[in-house]
């Protein structure tokens, strides 16, 4: 579904990726974790057409499909959803506006007739329901003064109203208490389909207790240094990174 | 060179009061003679205001009165009939109608009606006449013509225009509506005069509009005097549907009493030249005063909003939001000042002016100033001119929204923050619907103004002001 190879990226002439490879296949979840700074971030928003970075080198297709000839709206048509690690505050564009925009400019796209005011409230009802949200969040302007973990959450709705085949979720756990980590789980974990695949950009394990990864990367100063399976993860939660590093030199990567 | 223009008009405006004199003093009372004449000396000696001056730095007006204008001193306007040339279509809109043709009021009965409320509504001319002692208590005693050049020439000249009286303890049921149509056939410079007395809690609604049926040069100097009375409440909104040769300047001024409460909203989408001067003198306890403001302008038009707020009084609130989008060489100028005196102690006012330029050409001139003489207080201002925020542009395109959906999806979120105040439904879902379209560019600025300028039919009308 989605195949990076040898990805650099810059911003102002720093280089922040340096050779990045990732295949990521219909139905599997990929954990992406790493220290401060290592370039997760900038891997997601590449991926979701933020255009303020340069491409050097390399190249990203999904669906078999350059991404670099897509504009950000048609990559998130073709169903690629980055979710925020900040979510942006839009004071008065109302969620229930924006989403149903977003939707309808979609279908168009894909060519289908939009749709009904009565079948976008109903499907708003059910994934609220999904993602365990009971208040009047979408009636509100678009994360504006959220909480931390409420804009969170907002993403998760986002996403499953949506539907996206490739969901990026960059550091959705950060800054969030055990009971709302809990429900942004519970919504990927709903939304998990054999069709779809799931990218979870994280700096801790903590997520990877309710969201359980097939594949887990380790990315450090631009490019991943180890792979592996959910253990993985485990490992560097009691060893730290350092230990990968210390790894990393050892054997020689190339 | 330009200086020589103002001079002419200044000459002919002051030749003109001596020739025109037992027309224009009409059956004006000797009290409003005696301050006709006193702004008249102030205007002899001030003159129209110069770039020199702070709060007309970035507003020339020279090249507008590069004209030769006709004066209608003598009510030419008087027998139309108003109805076969201009009806409002807001609809739904219910109001009580009041129509000023050339800077006079029209009327089909009688020049002044009372509402079965007690409520005194009509010309000003004729309440001069009835109510004498009503006028005088009241006129020239908000508009400060020492500070305002504009508004001493306005209190020189001034002759009719609409006036209201609400008795205490009334609630003027239905909003006022004031219409005031310029429709001639050659460059006309009028000044209409408002006044509006709102006795001791009660309150009115006051829908103010602007509107030219011809695309010819006017110059349209107005001046509204409110009166807020202990525990009034006062609405006023200021719309307007200008052709793109007129200049409109128009002087609010609201003096307000303890308990009082005044909200203005003043929306500029349509007009060449604009200057709104908004002034408040809070002269009593515990009074509210929010004053609101949106403009969305292109081409070279220009608008310029002024607006003083003076606490001379402890324990108010007063409120500023000013909100606008450039496009195209539009230009705006937005200067918001508040006074605390050293006695209004527990004030809070707050002001803020937000602009989005859309191109590089457009251009946003904002100053705020704080005046504070008291120490416990809370004041704030802040001001904005910047492009639509990239982030929230990128948040909202990695959803699905094309660029151009998204770019007017925060525009008509930004607009929306002022619309809302407006409080008259059917007011607000027009003001809405002339936004939205306005920033989805479905509805040019030319195409929604009555002018229909590109249309071949002309519109034609019975008035021959060439007459004068």
């Amino acid at each position: 579904m989605l195949s990076i190879k040898n990805l650099t990226v810059s911003i102002h002439g720093k280089q922040i990726i340096g050779g990045l490879n990732l295949e990521v296949k219909e139905g599997e979840v990929h954990a992406i974790m790493g220290p401060n700074g290592s370039g997760k971030s900038t891997l997601a928003s590449v991926i979701a057409g933020r255009d303020m970075f340069d491409v050097d080198a390399g190249e990203i297709t999904y669906m078999d499909q350059n991404i670099f000839d897509m504009a950000p709206e048609t990559r998130a048509r073709e169903g690629i959803f980055l979710g925020f690690q900040y979510p942006v505050e839009i004071p008065g564009v109302s969620i229930a506006n924006f989403l149903r925009t977003a939707i309808n400019e979609k279908r168009k796209y894909l060519g289908l007739e939009p749709m009904t005011g009565a079948e976008f409230l109903k499907m708003m009802e059910e994934k609220k329901k999904m993602v365990e949200i009971h208040s009047k969040l979408t009636n509100r302007s678009v994360n504006e003064g959220f909480s931390g973990g409420e804009k969170k959450k907002n993403e998760i709705f986002q996403m499953a109203m949506l539907e996206p085949r490739l969901a990026i979720l960059d550091e959705t756990d950060s800054g969030l208490d055990i009971d709302a980590l809990k429900v942004v789980a519970n919504g990927v974990n709903k939304l998990r389909r054999p069709d779809n695949a799931t990218i979870i950009i994280t700096h801790y394990q903590r997520l990877l207790d309710y969201i359980v990864p097939d594949f887990v990367h380790v990315l450090y100063d631009g490019r991943i240094i180890k792979s592996g399976d959910k253990k993985l993860a485990l490992e560097l939660e009691s060893k730290g990174y350092d230990w990968v590093k210390k790894e990393t030199k050892a054997d020689t990567i190339p | 060179m330009n200086t020589m223009y103002t001079t002419l008009i200044k000459d002919k405006l002051l030749e003109l009061f001596e020739t025109e004199q037992h027309n224009i003093r009409g059956n004006a009372t000797p009290m409003v003679n005696r301050i006709r004449k006193h702004a008249l000396t102030r205007f002899k000696t001030n003159g129209f205001p110069t770039t020199k001056k702070e709060s007309w730095r970035f507003t020339d007006l020279t090249p507008l009165l590069n004209t030769e204008f006709a004066f209608d001193f003598r009510n030419q306007s008087k027998s139309t009939d108003i109805e076969k040339i201009f009806t409002c279509d807001v609809y739904d809109l219910d109001t009580y109608s009041h129509t000023l043709l050339n800077g006079w009021l029209i009327y089909k009965h009688a020049p002044l009606t009372r509402l079965a409320d007690g409520t005194i509504v009509g010309s000003l001319a004729k309440a001069m006449e009835v109510y004498p002692d009503l006028v005088d208590r009241y006129l020239g005693k908000a508009a400060a013509t020492e500070q305002h050049e504009m508004a001493a020439l306005n209190t020189a000249f001034l002759q009719d225009g609409l006036f209201i009286f609400v008795p205490e303890n009334t609630n003027v049921e239905k909003p006022v509506q004031l219409i005031n149509i310029v429709n001639a056939e050659q460059p006309v410079f009028l000044q209409p005069r408002h006044l509006v007395i709102v006795g001791k809690n009660a309150s009115i609604t006051l829908v103010h509009c602007d509107h030219s049926l011809t695309h010819n040069i006017s110059f349209t100097n107005t001046v509204l005097e409110v009166f807020a009375e202990e525990g009034a409440r006062v609405e006023h909104y200021k719309m307007q549907n200008k052709g793109r040769n007129s200049a409109l300047i128009t002087h609010s001024f609201f003096h307000q009493k303890e308990n009082s409460r005044v909200s203005s909203n003043i929306i500029t989408l349509n007009g060449g030249f604009t200057k709104n001067i908004v002034e408040v003198t809070i002269d009593g306890t515990k009074c509210e005063s929010d004053h609101y403001g949106l403009y969305l302008v292109d081409s070279n038009q220009h608008v310029d909003n002024q607006l003083n707020i003076d606490h001379r009084a402890p324990g108010s609130t007063s409120n500023q939001l000013y909100k606008g989008i450039l496009d195209d060489e539009a230009k705006a100028v937005f200067s918001g000042k508040v006074m605390v005196r050293r006695h209004a102690q527990q004030t809070k006012a707050f002001q803020n002016n937000k602009n989005i330029l859309l191109t590089d050409e457009a251009k946003a001139n904002t100053q705020p100033h704080l005046e504070i003489y008291a120490d416990d207080v809370k004041c704030s201002h802040g001001a904005t001119v910047g492009q639509l925020d990239p982030n929230a542009m990128f948040y909202l395109r990695s959803r699905g929204l094309c660029e151009r959906t998204a770019r007017q999806m925060m525009m008509i979120a930004f607009a929306g923050e002022v619309v809302q105040k407006i409080s008259i439904d059917a007011l607000r879902a027009r003001i809405t619907n002339m936004v939205e379209k306005r920033l989805k560019g479905e509805l040019s600025i030319c195409e929604q103004c009555v002018l229909h300028c590109n249309s071949k039919e002309p519109t034609s009308f019975n008035i021959d002001l060439s007459k004068l």
